[in-house]
């Protein structure tokens, strides 16, 4: 009994793995057979980042309990860190690839210090109040690097937080971060080959990381706060060590996100509370902590509106009612009674063997 | 020396004096009972000495040690665990894993171990895979490991509840109404683990309980509460002949 | 001074639009528990509604105003009964999402119908701006009666729940909608009038919003919707005073940021100064503390 669960947890995580290599491997065939659209293809690193943002969300969604909506803060100081990083070392480090595994832990170790120092006050809140605050956040970081210009001249750096003249560089200085211009000229060191990767490194982290000593303590604060305590679990220390990670793998997805724009701006499209919410929308549609779960909706649910393409207008009001259908019929007590009944288990005449499972 | 020693014990919720010059003396491997009737601040007195209250009054000495004040966290890592009156299991989690939460602080490896998936890792794992099926096996709950711990009926819940308190390797347990909602077998069954328990561990137990049968069947001593005050201790025998404790329970 | 004291009173206007969108947010939270997203959006109906009635149908500007209030309000009740009413007792995420997808559907329909294109919109007040003090102070007269308009609808909603059996009833199932139920409250029709009042609300704070900002688009009403949001949360959601002081504050505080620190950074010291209200009252500043019982 004892193994065979042990084997089946195993398993399912092997699954998850191999789903992401298996759709690399489809998707790199195709490619090469020239199957794939330039719209699909422009579409890939964008994929992959996605699926890492709702990996990580879900990490403090499901994993942890709490509501965040802010996750695209830490997304967009990642992608800002690593694309600055990057832009300024360009002609020191030319490897790519050096130069973008340095880009990947600056973004990462920048966006976890962030998630860190917001994770201590924010972690105080409860529920919805946490929500809130959290899509603060996400908009004031949003807000902030709007405002900021930076550059460089054989002085040194300059900052500003009115507009590029008021930095007084020299004629020869190059501007780094041009207020709401954002940065250009990031290198193009992303790929989708990077981008599954980052993939497997992320649920590496987290699936680990949720079958550990940690992962049980961080459920069951989610589970009874009150009785975590009482067993000797520090709260604030788990709850603030799922935050940090999520915020620092969100920071990862930056970065690829990042190295694959020329021209990168913090926009509400791209990291205000919609991103934010966009991200929130796979990790519940995934099912609340479940892993893969989070990687199909977020494949599913960017594809979904590319595929409604011939829809024109339409196809927005589709995913709309697409998404509110999808919620009524799957947590609703009524759509849930509905599922039961005429579930394919049951239409296949199964659940003898779903009832010895239990 | 005794295991427990609590002097003057008291805490007010405003103007109201929920518990009022508390004293209790517990020696090492007693099973105590504290009874009275609802609302005499039993539970009241339980969240003091696992510090979910401060209290504004006296002290709590624990095998020596003044824990009077200290966080829930620190006192549980002095040595006592409780379960509650209104059960507070891990839902989500397995029943195994319920234990294992239990074992946290005893069986230690690094967050980062956990993910790199060092040998510590099996090598803890597997140590604390072992120890939660020894505490489970006691309380007959080993077939039901994994189980989703919300699956389980509620008498065995509440077993899960003494299982995971005994993971954290306490030296005083408290139990909150460890019987209520069982049927009289399940409560000879319980009072029969409890002395297991008290036997096999030498553990130290204290119990708040309803149950009659259960307080006179296997607890020592007896400590009375009503409206927050101490209404007599002693012996089991002689407390609960005391008129003092009928009229408190049954009225004039 | 002068110049303070006019962006105090625009503060306090634009802080009555937010008030009068934050009563919804908070009347739906204290009596449904759920967060409405949607709610933004139905003020961006509200204006082009009205918009559809006097500039595209010259009706004249109360008369489409009576119509978006009725527009608005049968929408609310139609959005609670059709995506809200079947998740009852469905977990809060799972609302939340619903609430989302309602307020994409909403964006979209009006896309749809309008266009992405800015629609200016006229403004439905016909008063003459207010000169005090030698002109040196010029109050529009939609600062007036945005702002005569947001204490009169407080004053009357107030009274409605104390005073009305309905009202009185929305007290109770938001104290506790399962022991309401058990008194005889029709619980289902409470909610659905907490979402007509709220919508009714939406409509007016949007005829009111636009007649002062009059660029009208299908995301008109996102951003105000999120700052009402977290205007309810300042002043502690589930509260109507609360929501009302939340929203003026909000305002205020916006169109100073915006005047004395920087127009592009308002935005941030809302959301910074909602932080610090939280971590300070992690309940609002008039919000219930609620302790879990061990």
């Amino acid at each position: 009994m004892k193994m065979k669960a042990l084997s089946k947890n195993t398993k399912s995580n092997l699954i998850t793995y191999g789903m992401v290599i298996l759709a690399y491997v489809v998707m790199e065939i195709l490619t090469r057979a020239g199957m794939v659209s330039s719209l699909l293809q422009g579409l890939l690193v964008p994929l992959c980042t996605y699926v890492i943002l709702a990996v990580s969300l879900n990490l403090v969604v499901g994993i942890s309990g709490e509501l965040s909506l802010g996750h695209a803060g830490f997304m967009c100081v990642g992608a800002f860190a690593s694309a600055f990083f990057s832009n300024y070392t360009k002609e020191a480090i030319t490897v790519s690839g050096l130069r973008f595994f340095l880009a990947l832990l600056i973004g990462a170790a920048v966006a976890a210090l962030f998630g860190f120092l917001i994770g201590i006050p924010v972690l105080r809140l409860r529920g919805d109040y946490l929500a809130i605050v959290t899509l603060a956040f996400g908009e004031i970081i949003k807000n902030v690097i709007n405002v900021i210009f930076l550059g460089h001249d054989s002085k040194g750096f300059h900052i500003s937080f009115k507009d590029a003249f008021s930095m007084n560089m020299e004629p020869d200085g190059e501007v780094l971060i041009n207020g709401p211009q954002g940065i250009t000229g990031t290198p193009h060191d992303s790929s989708f080959l990077i981008g599954i990767i980052l993939i497997l490194i992320t649920l590496f982290i987290v699936i680990n990381m949720v079958n550990s000593r940690t992962g049980r303590a961080i459920m069951a604060i989610r589970d009874n706060r009150i009785a975590a305590e009482s067993v000797g679990i520090h709260i604030t220390k788990y709850k603030l060590l799922a935050f940090t990670v999520s915020a620092s793998l969100a920071g990862v997805a930056g970065v690829l996100y990042a190295h694959n724009l020329s021209t990168l701006a913090a926009q509400p499209k791209n990291f205000g509370y919609n991103m934010s919410i966009m991200i929130l929308v796979f990790v519940v549609l995934g099912g609340i902590g479940n892993i893969r779960g989070s990687i199909i909706a977020a494949v599913v649910l960017t594809l979904l509106p590319e595929l409604l393409r011939s829809l024109n207008d339409y196809r927005m009001l589709m995913y709309a009612i697409v998404l509110i259908a999808t919620m009524i019929f799957t947590s609703s007590p009524g759509g849930q009674a509905f599922r039961e009944r005429y579930s394919l288990k049951v239409l296949f005449g199964q659940k003898k063997q779903e009832k010895e499972a239990e | 020396m005794a295991l427990l020693e609590v002097k003057e014990l008291g805490i007010s919720f405003g103007g109201l004096r929920a518990v009022d010059d508390f004293h209790m003396t517990i020696e090492q491997g007693e099973l105590y009972g504290l009874i009275g009737p609802n609302g005499a601040g039993k539970t009241t007195v339980f969240n003091l000495l696992t510090g979910v209250y401060k209290p504004t009054d006296g002290y709590i000495l624990l095998d020596g040690e003044n824990i009077t004040g200290k966080k829930t966290i620190e006192i549980n890592q002095h040595g006592i665990a409780r379960t509650f009156q209104n059960i507070r299991l891990f839902n989500e989690l397995t029943v195994k894993d319920n234990v294992k939460v239990g074992l946290h602080n005893h069986h230690t490896y690094s967050t980062l171990t956990g993910i790199l998936r060092l040998p510590k890792y099996y090598k803890v794992e597997k140590e604390m895979d072992e120890r939660a099926m020894e505490l489970l096996k006691v309380f007959d709950l080993d077939g039901e490991a994994d189980y989703k711990a919300s699956n389980l009926p509620y008498g065995k819940q509440r077993k899960l509840e003494i299982a995971r308190a005994l993971a954290t390797d306490p030296k005083l347990l408290l139990l909150d109404e460890p019987a209520a909602g069982m049927n009289p077998q399940e409560t000879q069954e319980l009072m029969n683990t409890i002395r297991f328990v008290r036997d096999e561990f030498h553990m130290t137990i204290l119990l708040i309980e309803h149950d009659m049968k259960l307080v006179s069947g296997i607890c020592e001593k007896l400590t009375v509460l009503n409206f927050g005050q101490i209404l007599t201790e002693g012996e089991t025998s002689e407390v609960l002949n005391d008129p003092k404790v009928i009229t408190a329970y049954l009225g004039e | 001074m002068m110049g303070f004291i006019s962006y105090l009173v625009n503060g306090i206007s634009l802080g009555s639009v937010y008030a009068l969108i934050a009563l919804g947010y908070t009347m739906v939270y204290g009596i449904a528990k759920m967060l409405n997203f949607a709610h933004g959006d139905v003020i961006m109906i509200g204006g082009f509604v009205t918009f559809t009635a006097v500039s595209g149908m010259g009706l004249p500007p109360i008369l489409g105003v009576l119509i978006s209030v009725a527009v608005c309000t049968v929408l609310g009740m139609v959005i609670e009964r059709i995506a809200y009413k079947p998740l009852r007792g469905a977990s809060k995420l799972a609302v939340l999402i619903t609430a989302i997808g309602v307020s994409y559907f909403l964006q979209n329909i009006a896309l749809l119908i309008y266009g992405s294109n800015t629609k200016s919109f006229t403004s439905v007040v016909a008063i003459e701006p207010l000169s005090l003090a030698d002109g040196a102070i010029i109050l529009s007269g939609e600062t007036i009666v945005t702002i005569l308009a947001c204490i009169v609808i407080m004053i009357a909603l107030t009274s409605f729940i104390k005073y009305s059996k309905s009202g009185r009833a929305m007290l109770a199932v938001s104290e506790d909608s399962g022991a309401a139920q058990l008194m005889g409250v029709n619980v289902n029709a409470t909610i659905a009038l907490t979402f007509a009042i709220g919508s009714a609300l939406a409509a007016i704070a949007g005829v009111l919003l636009c007649s002062s900002y009059p660029a009208l688009t299908p995301y008109t009403g996102a951003m105000p919707g999120i700052k009402a949001f977290v205007a309810a949360v300042f002043g502690g959601i589930g509260s109507i005073p609360g929501a009302f002081i939340g929203g003026i504050l909000l305002g205020v505080i916006e169109i100073l940021g915006k005047a004395y620190i920087s127009s592009q950074l308002a935005d941030a010291i809302v959301f910074a100064v909602l932080i610090i209200v939280l971590l300070v009252k992690p309940t609002g500043l008039l919000g219930k503390q609620i302790q879990e019982k061990v």
